[in-house]
């Protein structure tokens, strides 16, 4: 039977992306894994992995268009059939008829909880929470089949297959499952996917010991807890090695400062204007940090013992979670490439090292490095220097803080950043130069034109 | 504690047993002059004499029914089916009589019976002398049924089974009497009803009964190395059936896989299935998993004969289906 494929939400703070890229073509048969396309969410583009087999029967929101999480952006089947009775056939969750025992529907609805306390906090489209009664459907352009009445980003299609425990664990845990690709069959929702976006690192998964009838309720911490001796992949011993032997070799110090992030957001809102991918802040950052360091040399250089070799291009390295751990794509001179240009070889290799198709040199040999927990919501963090660079800049949340402008109070959207530096190669009036310096940049972008 | 096997845990059971009371008996074809066709029985005609250790004639309904008639009567008689696969002549007196007195007669009667023979597929057997026939047994109230895999609850269970006031089925295994294991020296009793975990995992739950505790057990050590921890639950008793105990383990786990020598349709494997999917439904990660005899009757051909079976190697393949970590 012809299913649909909705936009799913690929970042915790997604509430729409847009179709990069059509990789699937219609009347292409694809597998469950296989690229259908390329999302550009709110932090980076990503490609969306089919999570059924069969033939692309009708590509629903062409490559430009925004969908909303939850609406179709695509019909699978058989060759032949009825894609349009698919679309016709969506129907918004509250007309949906219960289907299948009570039991199991009440815990379905039970476990879409709002999102709780991490807010999209970096230039997040407008949009209803997700617990907001169904509204009217986002305008779209002309040729997107118009919606059932009612419909709204939590259509039933947006509701993927989940494990029973998947449900519980995401009731309690307060994660919103609409919000996880499943990694199970035909896309169902499993427990190390909760555990996944609750941040539990696990391996099998273990299930709660709380489940015996009248049993107290034990909280998510308690949940990933297991005796077991993981072996470790390859990846985390080469991350074990290299950042234990940066954090104990380099003397590691650390700058901070708030930067009022109004103007740089109202530029990118500016630049971002009828684009059809919008740029990521990441680019921004990764730009106006290049001019820093063009006007600060002394930070964009390695430690190599018996010298010091200052590096003649800013190749900036971005920070980026893994399954498996983590990876820096580098950016290679950033002080002479574009946003635009940065933006798109940063969405390409994020891509290609989610599906683990980064080549060494695309990863290796930053001069300087980024950060970016903001998705997360954390305030401020600190991080350790990855080699051979010698300093690397973390980028918290941007939220409205409360700020003396003249005489008055006034609510600014701020981003706190901290400068972790290699003392052997950078001293603090050198780390604290570069700081205030990328701060007036990223706090007037026009002043990297002068 | 003493190493012995299976085969002498049994013999120990009844000798012991038969002193304790003189009621006690045990009636079968040539469980007397031969020792028994599996030698379990060696050794009793000499202790207890042709009174109370008796060779019948090859007649399993007729001599099945004199046992129960006996045992209204106040006897307590342990019939020895030669297999499980011959006791199917003898079902009639099982279910109809044994089973079903105390009930009919308000609690008047009882039948303090046991039935006992090596059952499941052994080897070269061919059709119909290699079955797995649990589920024959395990379906009819009024009947209590056990499965020892090992021989100290060969011992306990036949002990309790002895002295129980009801009828009970013992599952014996041919494939497991040399089987040898260390078994309390002083007397002891294993209550039937109850479950055993007799390996503790963390990572899913294997449940299984009977000689496939064993395969079980093997594939929980190929599945160690590859770091994932089974549980392996022995169900022990397959009527009462002790779900306290399955259903523990499978909430901790959240994953369970049961494996049945029997054939798949109707059998006591599927039933244990179908209860932790509806008792654990909300701690189930994947679907319970199930592991059985293929559905086919036995073939002769010895390749093709291990193949129909359940094997480490299935229960490990199920088990990353449970995971999530195969298609």
């Amino acid at each position: 039977m012809a299913e649909s494929i909705v936009m799913i939400a690929l970042s915790p703070t997604m509430q729409d992306g847009v179709i990069a890229e059509w990789i699937a073509e219609e009347g292409q048969a694809v597998k469950p894994g296989d690229a259908l396309c390329e999302v550009e969410t709110d932090k980076a583009t990503m490609p969306y992995e089919s999570p059924v087999s069969g033939t692309v029967l009708k590509i629903v929101k062409a490559a430009g268009q925004t969908a909303a999480v939850g609406e179709i952006i695509a019909v699978l089947g058989k060759p032949g059939e009825d894609w349009a009775a698919v679309i016709a056939g969506a129907t918004p969750v509250a007309e949906r008829p219960a289907a299948g025992p009570s039991a199991g529907v009440t815990s379905t609805e039970a476990s879409f909880p709002a999102l709780g306390p991490i807010e999209p906090t970096v230039a997040a489209p407008a949009a209803p929470p997700l617990s907001a009664p169904p509204a009217a459907p986002r305008a779209s352009t002309a040729s997107a089949p118009s919606s059932p009445a009612g419909a709204s980003p939590s259509s039933p299609a947006g509701i993927p297959p989940s494990s029973p425990l998947a449900r519980r664990l995401a009731r309690d845990g307060s994660v919103d499952l609409r919000t996880l690709r499943g990694s199970g069959p035909h896309g169902r929702v499993v427990a190390r996917d909760i555990m996944a976006a609750a941040g539990k690192d696990t391996v099998n998964a273990d299930a709660p010991k709380s489940a015996a009838p009248g049993g107290a309720s034990i909280g998510m911490a308690s949940r990933g807890l297991r005796d077991e001796r993981v072996p470790l992949s390859r990846m985390r011993s080469i991350i074990a090695k290299r950042l234990g032997d940066s954090y104990s070799e380099a003397p590691h110090f650390f700058v901070r400062a708030a930067i009022d992030m109004e103007r740089l957001l109202e530029l990118r809102a500016a630049v971002n204007e009828g684009r059809d991918k919008p740029i990521g802040l990441n680019a921004f950052v990764m730009k106006l940090t290049a001019a820093a360091l063009e006007r600060h040399p002394l930070v964009n250089a390695s430690w190599e013992g018996d010298a010091i070799r200052y590096r003649p291009a800013a190749d900036i390295g971005l920070a980026v979670s893994l399954d498996a751990g983590l990876i820096t794509p580098v950016v290679r001179a950033c002080e002479r490439k574009g946003v635009e240009d940065i933006d798109a070889e940063l969405a390409d290799m994020v891509a290609r090292a989610r599906s683990g198709a980064l080549k060494p040199e695309e990863y290796a040999d930053a001069s300087f490095t980024v950060s970016n927990l903001g998705q997360y919501g954390v305030e401020e963090f600190t991080a350790i220097i990855n080699p051979p660079g010698s300093a690397i800049l973390t980028l918290g949340a941007v939220s409205k803080e409360a700020v003396v402008r003249g005489d008055a109070i006034v609510a600014r959207r701020t981003m706190r950043v901290t400068l972790s530096s290699d003392h052997r190669v950078i001293d603090g009036a050198v780390a604290a130069a570069f700081v205030a310096e990328l701060k007036a940049l990223l706090e007037e972008p026009a002043l990297a034109l002068v | 504690m003493a190493v012995i096997s299976y085969r002498e845990a049994l013999n120990r059971a009844m000798d012991e047993e038969m002193a304790r009371d003189p009621m006690v008996v045990l009636m079968g074809e040539e469980v007397a002059q031969y020792d028994g066709a599996y030698k379990v029985s060696r050794g009793l005609l000499g202790k207890y004499g042709p009174e109370r250790v008796l060779d019948t004639p090859i007649t399993e309904l007729g001599f099945t029914g004199l046992g129960v008639g006996a045992a209204i009567a106040g006897v307590r008689p342990v019939v020895e089916w030669m297999t499980h696969n011959f006791a199917l002549l003898a079902l009639d007196q099982v279910v109809n009589e044994a089973a079903k007195l105390r009930h009919m007669s308000g609690g008047g009667l009882s039948v303090p019976i046991v039935f006992r023979g090596p059952n499941g597929p052994a080897e070269y057997l061919s059709s119909q002398h290699s079955q797995g026939l649990a589920s024959y047994w395990a379906h009819v109230p009024g009947l209590k049924v056990v499965a020892p895999a090992n021989p100290a609850d060969a011992y306990g269970l036949l002990k309790s089974a002895i002295r129980d006031d009801d009828p009970v089925v013992v599952l014996e295994s041919e494939m497991m009497y040399g089987d040898k294991g260390e078994v309390p020296d002083g007397e002891y009793l294993v209550q039937i009803g109850k479950a055993s975990v007799v390996r503790s995992g963390s990572g899913i739950s294997l449940v299984a009964f009977g000689r496939p505790v064993k395969y079980a057990l093997e594939a929980a050590a190929l599945l160690e190395k590859r770091g994932i921890d089974a549980e392996v639950v022995d169900l022990r008793s397959l009527r009462p059936l002790d779900e306290e105990t399955v259903m523990a383990s499978v909430r901790k786990t959240g994953r369970a896989v049961v494996v049945d020598e029997s054939w798949p349709a109707a059998s006591v494997g599927a039933y244990v299935a179908h209860r932790i999917a509806t008792v654990c439904f909300d701690a189930l990660d994947a679907p319970v998993g199930f592991v059985s005899s293929e559905d086919v009757p036995m073939p002769y051909n010895h390749a093709l004969e291990l193949a129909v079976q359940p094997s480490a190697d299935k229960i490990v393949a199920a088990v990353l289906r449970a995971l999530y970590l195969e298609e």
